[in-house]
């Protein structure tokens, strides 16, 4: 069952194409991976499909809903929440600030509820601290609760992220390069939280460049060169295809 | 531990803050003080009314001034020349500052940063020319009496009723902050971005914050107008704009003691060396506000804050408090995890 169809989708910079009518399918409850070289598109893909970006041409579906051209938050409620390629954070507040800023969305009470307290504030609390310290577990950032997110390790900032865009209940997750920037040793916890979050239900889409790591995770991989799609298929189809060795890979190492 | 001390800390200078006017009550020019007091008191609450704009949702707003004149006259309007009860006039003028900030930030709060700020202070601009020019309005530089009921002719009496005003607002601020739509606003301050990637909708998260700002600078403003008795169209200049801001930096932004340390404090030393110093006072003002921004950069009680965790890193246990703003909620519960 597909959960996200991009059509014909194509967004221009000036006289610069970066992506081109790019057609794939997202299907739901797998991890897809986008790759490609530097410039091929892909950080300007997720910014066109979480509301960041308007695209020229074509179209978004999310779940069979033309999400194409909303507006971030809205898309983010829709149910696709992203993580940066350079991770942002509410970097001077506590870890776990951040994590009720992410379940923001799911909760209504303003601050006329705040003032007088209402049920609904109440309740509503309750509920975030819930979610709160059930996402901590899941990202393993328990230890980092208190502590501002800017002064966390830069490994353990990743996974903030993550949850961050997980504790909303999304249906779909963008996660931009989730180990950039993280040492090669330090990527494990990572990895096994983006498998987590498949076994939980939650589809996620990953962008990366590390290889070995993708071909053990992905379900399913799109290849992009100078924004078209030079290939689309099972992991191992995608490596082995010409076309993406010349463009990108160089030789299939898996 | 840190919170008892907190609560010990505001206790005494709330007993203080009572027993003042008691002592000062006693000599004539103890009376003069308890005045300048109160109008500090006034200007506490603006800041802290801009706090909530500027401190916790990152929007420098320049038209606070226009908003606390507004806030005055429409009070003096409505209990002087329309004969409404003093306290039933309160309300209402909230209400109307509100109303007016809401359609000022509509347009303004479309524009980002410095374009903001610049597109407040035009619009304080215009209500100064306005109020100006339109004296049927504002009574031209004749200005605007206000008679107040006799109750509140001692100046003990207003001041003790713009402490209570003073605190419920402190404790209002507090309990939005603290609340789930703090954080939305804080996340708005610390990076609009990602806290449009996570669904929250900023445009509104300002705009609420702006209008709810601006519905406590009126309160302001009443007492402004309470405490002069006497209003002219200088009430909504700019300069009330960028005194507001200067006691919310020198006191400290995102904080709750700030803005009553800042503005009570600046408010009264001004005051204190109006005949001594003449002019040169905003000199030396201009000289603090430059030393505090680089310094501390939190303002002073962020900067007291902050010694506060670094000697209780040194000496103290090992829990060190993570952040320098207010907002800890919202329960014991979250606190726990980290602790096994
Ligand atoms: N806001 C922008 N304005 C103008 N050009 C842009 C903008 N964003 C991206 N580009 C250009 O679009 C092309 C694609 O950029 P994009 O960031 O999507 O690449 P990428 O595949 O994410 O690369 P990397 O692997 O380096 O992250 C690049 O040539 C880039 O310079
Ligand atoms: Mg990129």
């Amino acid at each position: 069952m597909t959960l996200l169809r991009i059509e014909g989708l194509t967004k221009r910079f000036g006289g610069l194409v970066a992506i081109n009518k790019l057609d794939f399918d997202i299907p739901a409850g797998t991890i897809t991976a986008i790759i490609g070289p530097n410039g091929a598109g892909k950080t300007t893909l997720f910014n066109v499909i979480g509301g960041a970006m308007r695209p020229d041409e074509g179209r978004v579906t999310l779940d069979d809903k033309d999400i194409t051209g909303w507006r971030a938050h809205n898309v983010a409620r829709e149910g696709i929440s992203r993580t940066f390629q350079t991770t942002a954070l509410f970097e001077e507040l506590p870890t776990w600030v951040n994590l009720v800023i992410g379940y923001r969305m799911r909760t209504r009470s303003g601050i006329l509820d705040g003032v007088f307290h209402t049920p609904r504030s109440v309740r509503e609390r309750k509920d975030t601290s819930q979610r709160v310290l059930e996402t901590l577990a899941f990202t393993g950032l328990g230890d980092y609760a208190d502590k501002p997110a800017g002064s966390i390790p830069q490994e353990a900032q990743k996974r903030l992220a993550i949850g961050v865009a997980l504790i909303g209940r999304p249906k779909l997750v963008l996660l931009d390069e989730p180990t950039g920037g993280v040492g090669l040793g330090e990527t494990d916890e990572i990895i096994s939280l983006i498998e987590k979050i498949r076994d939980s239900g939650v589809t996620a889409c990953v962008i990366e460049h590390k290889m070995r790591m993708i071909m053990h995770l992905a379900d399913h991989i799109v290849a992009l060169n100078f924004g078209v799609k030079i290939a689309d298929g099972n992991p191992q189809a995608v490596c082995e295809n010409p076309g993406v060795i010349e463009a990108y890979l160089g030789e299939c190492i898996a | 531990m840190k919170k008892y001390a907190k609560i010990g800390l505001y206790l005494l200078v709330l007993a203080a803050a009572i027993a003042l006017p008691l002592l000062l009550n006693m000599s004539r020019k103890g009376k003069n003080h308890i005045s300048i007091l109160t109008l500090g008191m006034v200007w506490a609450i603006a800041a802290l009314s801009l706090n909530l704009i500027l401190g916790y949702t990152g929007q420098a707003s320049l038209a606070h001034g226009a908003f606390m004149g507004i806030g005055a006259y429409c009070f003096a309007i409505l209990f002087e020349r329309v004969g409404i009860n003093f306290w039933l006039a309160v309300p209402i003028t909230c209400l109307v500052t509100a109303l007016i900030g809401f359609l000022v930030g509509l347009p303004s709060l479309r524009t980002k940063g410095p374009y903001f700020a610049i597109f407040t202070l035009c619009f304080n601009v215009i209500v100064l020319v306005v109020f100006f020019n339109w004296t049927w309005l504002s009574g031209g530089v004749q200005g605007q009496a206000i008679t107040l009921p006799s109750y509140l002719s001692q100046r003990w009496v207003r001041y003790y009723v713009v402490l209570f005003f003073l605190i419920l607002v402190m404790l209002i601020e507090r309990q939005i902050v603290k609340s789930l739509a703090g954080p939305s606003l804080i996340a708005v301050r610390s990076n609009e971005n990602l806290a449009e990637a996570v669904g929250i909708r900023t445009f509104r998260e300002k705009l609420i914050a702006f209008t709810a700002s601006c519905f406590l600078v009126g309160l302001a403003g009443v007492f402004f107008a309470m405490e002069q008795q006497h209003l002219s169209p200088e009430a909504t200049s700019y300069l009330a704009s960028f005194y507001i801001l200067i006691y919310l930096l020198i006191g400290g932004v995102a904080t709750l003691g700030g803005p009553v340390v800042g503005a009570v404090g600046l408010y009264w030393l001004l005051s204190r060396f109006e005949k001594s110093l003449g002019d040169f006072r905003y000199l030396i003002f201009g000289l603090i506000l430059i030393f505090v921004i680089i310094y501390f950069p939190m303002g002073v009680v962020g900067g007291i804050k902050k010694l506060w965790e670094w000697a209780k890193e040194r000496w103290g246990g090992k829990e060190v408090p993570s952040d320098t703003l207010a907002y800890r909620g919202p329960d014991e519960e979250v606190r726990g995890v980290s602790s096994d």
